[in-house]
Formats: structure tokens, C-alpha cells, sequence
């Protein structure tokens, strides 16, 4: 049977890595290719890249930085950030990303999902959703609402509504990432992501809120989450990707333990 | 290390730098190519792919490559099929009804899937175990895992081509072989170091199993 993954989330912005709290006062902490390479051989499953760059060249930065990863790291990786149309997607992939995630301009323009699963097949269109607690009311029923542009515009759009109509439209996987948990490392939002995990029949990314190993196996497992995406917990050396997945296995969660 | 040189196959049929940076991580000298002659005198060949088995067929059809790699199969050079190569050498595909190769006795089927808790496509890493040794295979040990993106499995007619099996509904096919012709479901340039050495293994194979 398929194993849980584990998964690295590298946020770059102007070539380097950077980390936010809450979406906001990123700093640097590093070289996004050498912390790949690093994960990569301690057994992470598959990276992500995040690209945060503002500046107007942010193209070739990021392409940059995909086509050296590439180079030395054997796995899956996904890329994301600012992608708008089909052909930054193919660009990405060009450069070596296997996966693209689609994030804000998905909601701007759903279509963009379709458009890139025809090119480059459902499987390698991740859709990103950033998402919000909010008090449940008619046009937001489930009580969590979609937030676009780095977590700055709140949509007024359903989350559950829409991880259905991106699922409908073509997106291979989902990457639930809540807001409220994000850089707390108090834990991912469970019942988000089951609840979202449960309505759709695509794997479902959980990402934002990691800061000890028990929240993986939580999300694992009580959350339903196919992946648990880390961040903070591997950048700052206080956990190592092995040392996660011993913990996990340890627990009777099915994780890859050799490579 | 070898400096064996290895032919990729490219029939518009996904991307293929991945498999060449693999193959130059392991010492291959790496080609792409789309052109039938080139693939018919190559040293050694490897048949990628993803996407539909349809419209690759299509592909290798009015290009003459599926001719050129049947021929080259024929002569007797060392192939390797990865996941939608894999599917295609096989006599036929239940993808959009098509008819395939025929390089290797049997079919492709879609994963029923009855049960909702498992998810389509197959994707992700799943543990391989050999059920007949080959040498493309030697170094994958009890245990090892690779990544699989699929929804359609391979059923080879005769038992003895199937080299590894996996589970995902059930037991599948995960890696088959004749002669000189051996494929994964699998992605070894996706699965971290246990897929560079079958990588690496293939550089190395005489085309006799």
C-alpha cells in the first residue's frame, strides 16, 4: 500500500529560503539547493517550492532554482508560486519541477486548472488552497474561507466548496493550508483537513502549523491527510526528516524507511 | 563506471529531462531522441512516457518510432520501459481501447477501485518485491519503495515475465521482463537512490536476463 509522505516546503524568495509566521516578516534562513540535497538524502518524499519573489525577474530566479535541484535531487518536486497561465507551468516543468501548484490565480480564474491538466495531466496539477477560520454563515457554510495573494485578500468563497470544483476541474491533489495554524507550530488544523480530506477523492497535502513530530502523526491519522507538509521543524535543525519518519513508523504509521 | 550510452525515446509523450539527469547522475551518457533511426541503432534504449496510450500510440505510429523500437527490441538491444513505456509494450490497453505494441504477451487494465478510501491515480511511493530476479533489479532489497504515478496496471499473459509485484487494490505487476526488454511501473529517476542504481544496473546489462 501507498505510504504517508513527508514533505518539505522550501519558501524562496530572490533565489534564497525564506520562512514566514503567519504570512508575514519572512526572513532569510539559507540556500534553498543545498537544504534540498540535504532533505532529499535523509529521505524526504518530495519538495515543494514556494517562490515568493516580488521583484519583476522573479521568473528566471525561481527557474533557476529548480533547474539546479533538479540536478541533484531524485524525487518528486513541486512548484508553486505566482503560476498563472499554462505556460509558466510548462516552464516550471521544463526546468524540472514534476508538479505544479496553482494557488491564487486558480481562484481568480478556475479555468487555469483545466488549462494545465490538459497540458501537463491531472496528476501534476496540485491545487494550493490558503484558507481560513471564519464563523459559518450562507455564503462560507463550512466555516473556512478561501484567502488568495500570500493571505492578504479574503475571497468571500467557501474552501469546501471550492476543493470540490477544483477536484471537478482537474486538480490532482490538494494542498490544505491553514492560515490560522501556519508558523504557530502549534499544530495543522485537523479538522479542516479531514473535513476536507473526507469530501474529495484526490490526495490531500496538510500543510501549516507543524512544530512536533506528534502533529504529523495526528494529521496522519486523525486528519486523513495523505501528506504532511513541514516547514520550520527541518529549517531550524530541530527536527531532522529521518528522525520524523522514525517517529512516524515507529507508530505504526506506513512511511518509505529506506533510501 | 561505464560509459554506456543510453537513447531516450521522445514521443511527445511528457517530460524526459528528468530521466536524462538520472541517467547522467549515474554515469550514462544520455540522449534524447525522436528520430527512428537514431533509436533503432542505439546501444542501449530507455522508453519513457506519460500521459494517455492512445494518443502516444498515435505518436509512435506516424513517426515510426514504435517500428523502429519493436525492431531494435527484434535485434536484440538492452530496453527499458518506464510506466507509460511499460504499458505500451504490451499487446493492449483497456486506455481508450487501444491497441499497443504487443512486445510482451498481455494487457492494461484500469484499478477498479471499489474501495473509496484508495484514491486514483495509484500515486505515490509503494514497496516493489521481486518475484523473479534480474539483474535490472539486483540491488532492490526487502522493503525498498519507488514512486508510482498511474491508473492503469499491467497484466502480463505469462506469469514468467513478471519480475516484481506491488499492492495497491490488490497485488499488480510492478515490473516485467523478456528477454532484452525489462520495464517499471515505477519511476526509478523519481525514487531517490534505490532508482539511480536500477538505473545504473540497466547501464550495465547485456540484454540476457
Amino acid at each position: 500500500m501507498l505510504s504517508k509522505r513527508v514533505i518539505a516546503c522550501l519558501d524562496v524568495r530572490d533565489g534564497h529560503l525564506a520562512k514566514s509566521v503567519k504570512f508575514v516578516n519572512t526572513r532569510n534562513i539559507g540556500d534553498p539547493v543545498a537544504k534540498a540535497r540535504e532533505y532529499y538524502l535523509d529521505g524526504l518524499d518530495e519538495l515543494v517550492f514556494y517562490d515568493i519573489t516580488a521583484s519583476s525577474d522573479r521568473r528566471k530566479i525561481i527557474l533557476d532554482v529548480v533547474e539546479s535541484v533538479a540536478e541533484q535531487v531524485f524525487i518528486p518536486l513541486s512548484v508553486g508560486g505566482g503560476v498563472a497561465s499554462v505556460a509558466d507551468a510548462t516552464d516550471l516543468r521544463l526546468a524540472g519541477a514534476e508538479k505544479i501548484n496553482v494557488n491564487s490565480a486558480a481562484v481568480r480564474r478556475p479555468a487555469l486548472i483545466a488549462e494545465c491538466a490538459d497540458a501537463i495531466g491531472n496528476q501534476n496539477v496540485v491545487l494550493s488552497m490558503d484558507i481560513r477560520r471564519v464563523e459559518a454563515s450562507r455564503k462560507i457554510p463550512s466555516g473556512y474561507e478561501m484567502v488568495i495573494d500570500g493571505g492578504r485578500q479574503p475571497m468571500a468563497m467557501d474552501a469546501l466548496a471550492w476543493a470540490l470544483e477544483g477536484e471537478r476541474l482537474g486538480a490532482g491533489e490538494l494542498v490544505v493550508n491553514s492560515i490560522d495554524a501556519d508558523g504557530t507550530r502549534e499544530g495543522y488544523e485537523l479538522k479542516l483537513t479531514r473535513m476536507l480530506s473526507e469530501a474529495v477523492r484526490i490526495p490531500v497535502i496538510a500543510s501549516g502549523g507543524a512544530g512536533e513530530p506528534a502533529h504529523l502523526h495526528d494529521v496522519l491519522t486523525e486528519g486523513q491527510a495523505d501528506a504532511a507538509l513541514v516547514a520550520s521543524m527541518v529549517h531550524y535543525g530541530d527536527y531532522t526528516v529521518s528522525g520524523l519518519k522514525r517517529y512516524l513508523h515507529e507508530r505504526g504509521v506506513k512511511v518509505r524507511m529506506s533510501w | 563506471m561505464t560509459a554506456s550510452t543510453v537513447a531516450i525515446v521522445d514521443y511527445d509523450a511528457g517530460n524526459l529531462m528528468s530521466v536524462r539527469r538520472a541517467c547522467r547522475e549515474v554515469g550514462l551518457r544520455a540522449t534524447i531522441t525522436s528520430d527512428p533511426k537514431a533509436v533503432r541503432a542505439a546501444e542501449r534504449i530507455i522508453f519513457p512516457g506519460v500521459g494517455a496510450a492512445g494518443a502516444a500510440m498515435r505518436s509512435l505510429s506516424a513517426s515510426g518510432i514504435g517500428e523502429a523500437l519493436v525492431a531494435a527490441y527484434r535485434e536484440g538491444t538492452p530496453i527499458l520501459g518506464i510506466c507509460l513505456g511499460l504499458q505500451i509494450s504490451l499487446d493492449h490497453s483497456e486506455e481508450n481501447d487501444t491497441e499497443t505494441l504487443g512486445m510482451v504477451p498481455g494487457t492494461v487494465r484500469r484499478f477498479r477501485l471499489d474501495d473509496p478510501a484508495l484514491k486514483v491515480p495509484h500515486m505515490g511511493w509503494n514497496a516493489v518485491r521481486v518475484v523473479k530476479p534480474h539483474p535490472v533489479l539486483a540491488d532492490i532489497a526487502e522493503g525498498d519503495e519507488f514512486y508510482f504515478v498511474h491508473a492503469y496496471r499491467p497484466v502480463p499473459a505469462r506469469e514468467g515475465d513478471v519480475l516484481a509485484e506491488s499492492v495497491y487494490e490488490g497485488p499488480f505487476c510492478s515490473a516485467l521482463g523478456r528477454g532484452n526488454y525489462v520495464a517499471t511501473q515505477f519511476h526509478p529517476e523519481k525514487s531517490g537512490r534505490v532508482g539511480l542504481k536500477l538505473l545504473e544496473r540497466f547501464g550495465a546489462w547485456d540484454g540476457h536476463a
